[in-house]
This record gives structure tokens, C-alpha cells and sequence, in this order.
């Protein structure tokens, strides 16, 4: 057995897990999909005291929706997560198009939306589209419930708002205004990785022009990159306007932090961050 | 285990291949260690144990999961299938045949874990092609074939089932 030793716990009550990170504190964990918890066990990266198991917590499964919103709980597994958008939504949706980069569908099966994003990993595909369609993410601890839009959540590297006696209970993802487009690209590997770089977008064009537009980058910093002044630039600008594109991707490149990582550099990842602006602009023209 | 009254194993009741089994194991102990040193299904092979080779894949609940990334603990109450319970009903028989036409394994480590997960993608995809098949089994490495005879296979399977429909 490769963990080190830890108790292990499966509560079938919310309060009762929430009693248990209570009663431990930093001495617990978590187990969700344990997609990346089991191989953090595994390696004795980490070694919690207490495994709180929430599996057998059923309200916790509930999928949502209204409009095209969507609520997980925090049992939701990736492949029931893609299952949903695409029959309650359509597949052009923004998490339809990002989901299936998550992973291998073994491990969509289990991993969970919800783990994804109390992991924070800075180039994980969901947080990125969370702070992308701002997306609210439900926690719960002793002191009651309380709703924290994405982009506060996430604070750095496996770093949120979390407190450690708090569970990610589900998590929001609002309605979009008719007509919404949406982009995704990134550039792995190979098809399943972790990003090497990402871009998560929407935008609503008018005749061809772009009348607002969000992008946030994954892969790039320590946590989902908002590219606010792109967006900007990008505003009242022609998708068919090539100088318009040039200036975004220039402003891109200016904007954007860029934490090299071991394998590949800053340089290269800039060059990529403007080639998947191009690719979603694109992307956008073609879709909806 | 210890001082806060937890137990250091658990009782777990669940079918495995069929048949319902019940036993106590380690809480530590993962799904497929148990399959392997518990009930002696030695089918699902142990590489990496940290989900990234795909050897260990098995069958809960009617859908594909890494053995290696669930505790046996959790398998309580599950419905749960490895690749001896796959080749005993015959639902892989066409994809074993191909993956042996093909020369779709040499060392066969990685094969057991391949064949039920291309099983799920031609249950899901009756005619997968070839870009699909790589994506669908990205997440399954094989040391030794290089890919290319098992994506044969795999098409050879598929095509194989679409005529006999
Ligand atoms: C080979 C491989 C490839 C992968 N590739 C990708 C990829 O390309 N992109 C990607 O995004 N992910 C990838 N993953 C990770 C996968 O998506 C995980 O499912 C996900 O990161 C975590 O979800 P989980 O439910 O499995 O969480 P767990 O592993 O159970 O937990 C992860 C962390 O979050 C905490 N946590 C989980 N749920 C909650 C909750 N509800 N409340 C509070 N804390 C919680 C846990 O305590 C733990 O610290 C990969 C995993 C593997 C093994
Ligand atoms: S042994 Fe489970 S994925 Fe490698
Ligand atoms: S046949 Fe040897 S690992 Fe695939």
C-alpha cells in the first residue's frame, strides 16, 4: 500500500462531513473523485490524518438547470457534467467544448467539477471556464452557506478561498444572453494532458462585429488569467478585421504573466497565447 | 487504526464479475490491489498506481475507472467487472480476436486495460475513426506496439461489428 497511513471516514450526512473537517481541520482531506487526491496520496505528496470520503453524501449528485445555468453539486463527475451541458445546453457551449480536454474518459468518470476547482490547478481547463462565464462556487462550513464568484476564488498555485473547514457544496455556472458565442483551444501534448497553455472565451458579435467579449488563459500564471485589456481592444472591432486582431493579439501578449513552467518558456508561450487568440476569434466566427 | 475510534479496515459487500463477494480489506488498500491480492484477479495489472497508464482500468458500475485511483473501501455496494468477467460473457471476444489478428500486443500489459476501454468506445461509438480511437484511448500507454496496430484493431473490431449488425 503506497499511502501513508490515514483513517478513513464515508459520512452519509453533509453535516456530518462538515462536522469532521470541523473536528480535524488541516489534518483532513477531501475525497471526491480522488483523481488527483489518490495519486497526491500515492506519491505521499500530501498526507491527511483523515480521509473525509463524500461519495455516499447522495444529495450531493444533483445536477441543475435553468436557462441554459447549470448548478453541479459536488458530486457531479466530469462525464455527467458533459452529458448535461450538451443535452440541457448544446454542444457549442463553452464547458462542452472545454470538458472533453479534461482528462481520459476513465478518469471523467470519476473526477468530479466540484474537486476540479477546490484543486485550483493552474493548468486546469474548469477553473479557467468558471472565471470565464463567472461562475459561482457554493461552499458550506459551520458557519452557513456562502457563494464566491470564481474569479475571487481563486487566490494561486492549488490555492482558493476555501477555508479548511469548508466543502465545495456545488457550483454555478449562470445563464448566457442569447446568441453567445464561444471559443476553446489548447495546446497539450497529448489529447487528455494538462495544458501546456489554454484560452477559455465568449463574445456576443452584432453584424459581424464584436459588441462584448470575455477571455481568460490557463496554463499561463498561477491561476486563470483574465485578459481584460484585450477584451477591450477587441470590443467594436470586426471579427473579419485583421488589423483589429493584430493589435488584440499584440495587447495579448503585453497583458499576459507568464510563469515559465519546467518544460516550456516564457517565449514560446507567448508566441502560443497569440496563436490561440487567433484560433478562438476564429472560433467565433463560425459558431452560433 | 486509531486513536479517534476509526477502523483500520472496512467490510465491503459487492459483485465482482458476477458473482457477490464480501470481505474486509485495508482502507488503504486500493481497488485494484484487492482484486489482485484479495480475489486473486490478476487480469488488471498495476503500472504506474497513480492514474496516468490506464493498466489497472476496470469496470464500476458499468463504466470504465482506474483501479488504482479508488480505494477497495469504496467498492462497497458497487457492480464491478475486470477484464476475466469481460472475456467470460464474450463481450470483448471481437476485440480480442482483432487485437491477436493484429499483433495488438506484445508483452500484454497494457492489454487488458486497452480491450475494455475500446470495448466502451465502440459500446458508446459503433464507428469511431481513427483521430477518435487515439483520443479514446490517450489515456491507456502501451510500452511496446507504438499504437498503430492496436488503432488497426480497434478499427478492425469496429468494422467487424458494424457488419454483423
Ligand atoms: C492522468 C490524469 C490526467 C489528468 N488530466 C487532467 C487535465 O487535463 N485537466 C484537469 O483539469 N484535470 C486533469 N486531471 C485531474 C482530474 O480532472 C481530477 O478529477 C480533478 O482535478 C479533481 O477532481 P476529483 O473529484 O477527482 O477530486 P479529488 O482528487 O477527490 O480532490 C482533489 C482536491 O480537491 C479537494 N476537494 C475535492 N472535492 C472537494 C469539495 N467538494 N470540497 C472541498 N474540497 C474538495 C480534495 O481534498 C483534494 O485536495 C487528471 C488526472 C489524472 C489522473
Ligand atoms: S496503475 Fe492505475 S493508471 Fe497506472
Ligand atoms: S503490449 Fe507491452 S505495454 Fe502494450
Amino acid at each position: 500500500m503506497k499511502p501513508a497511513p490515514f483513517a478513513y471516514t464515508a459520512p452519509t450526512e453533509l453535516e456530518g462531513a462538515l462536522a469532521l473537517l470541523r473536528e480535524h481541520g488541516d489534518e483532513a482531506a477531501v475525497l471526491a473523485g480522488g483523481q488527483s487526491l489518490m495519486p497526491l496520496l500515492a506519491l505521499r505528496m500530501t498526507a491527511p490524518k483523515v480521509l473525509v470520503d463524500i461519495n455516499r453524501i447522495e444529495p450531493l449528485r444533483a445536477v441543475g438547470h435553468g436557462g441554459d445555468g447549470l448548478r453541479f453539486g459536488a458530486l457531479v463527475r466530469h462525464a455527467e457534467a458533459l452529458r448535461a451541458v450538451r443535452d440541457q445546453v448544446g454542444p457549442a457551449h463553452l464547458l462542452a467544448q472545454a470538458l472533453p480536454h479534461v482528462a481520459h474518459q476513465a478518469i471523467r468518470h470519476r473526477g468530479t467539477v466540484c474537486g476540479s476547482l477546490a484543486l485550483a490547478d493552474p493548468a486546469a481547463e474548469l477553473p479557467a471556464c468558471a472565471v470565464c462565464l463567472e461562475a459561482e462556487i457554493e461552499l458550506q462550513g459551520a458557519s452557513g452557506r456562502r457563494f464566491v464568484p470564481a474569479d475571487a476564488f481563486f487566490e494561486g498555485v492549488y490555492a482558493t478561498a476555501r477555508s479548511v473547514d469548508e466543502l465545495v457544496v456545488g457550483v454555478r455556472f449562470p445563464a448566457t444572453a442569447p446568441g453567445t458565442r464561444f471559443g476553446f483551444v489548447e495546446v497539450a501534448r497529448r489529447h487528455g494532458d494538462y495544458a501546456i497553455l489554454g484560452l477559455a472565451s465568449w463574445a456576443r458579435v452584432v453584424d459581424g462585429e464584436v459588441a462584448d467579449c470575455r477571455l481568460v488563459y490557463f496554463g499561463a500564471d498561477e491561476r486563470p488569467s483574465v485578459a481584460t485589456r484585450t477584451a477591450r481592444t477587441l470590443r467594436g472591432g470586426r471579427l473579419d478585421d485583421p488589423a483589429t486582431r493584430a493589435r488584440a493579439k499584440e495587447c495579448a501578449l503585453d497583458e499576459l504573466t507568464i510563469a515559465p513552467d519546467a518544460t516550456y518558456g516564457e517565449g514560446y508561450k507567448r508566441r502560443l497565447a497569440g496563436a490561440l487568440l487567433e484560433r478562438v476569434v476564429a472560433q467565433w466566427g463560425v459558431a452560433g | 487504526m486509531s486513536d479517534q475510534g476509526f477502523e483500520a479496515t472496512a467490510a465491503i459487500a459487492c459483485t465482482v464479475n458476477g458473482e457477490p463477494v464480501r470481505a474486509t480489506v485495508p482502507v488503504r488498500q486500493s481497488l485494484v490491489d484487492w482484486l489482485r491480492h484479495g480475489l486473486g484477479l490478476t487480469g488488471s495489472h498495476v503500472g504506474c498506481e497513480h492514474g496516468v497508464c490506464g493498466a489497472c482500468t476496470v469496470v464500476v458500475d458499468g463504466r470504465t475507472m482506474r483501479g488504482c485511483l479508488l480505494l477497495a473501501a469504496q467498492a462497497d455496494g458497487a457492480v464491478i467487472e475486470t477484464i476475466e468477467g469481460a472475456t467470460a460473457s464474450g463481450r470483448v471476444e471481437a476485440l480480442q480476436e482483432a487485437f491477436h489478428a493484429r499483433a495488438a500486443l506484445q508483452c500484454g500489459f497494457c492489454t487488458p486495460g486497452m480491450v475494455l476501454t475500446a470495448a466502451e468506445l465502440l459500446a458508446d461509438e459503433p464507428s469511431p475513426d481513427r483521430p477518435r480511437i487515439r483520443e479514446a484511448l490517450s489515456g491507456n500507454y502501451c510500452r511496446c506496439t507504438g499504437y498503430h496496430a492496436i488503432v488497426d484493431a480497434v478499427a478492425d473490431a469496429a468494422a467487424h461489428a458494424v457488419r454483423e449488425r
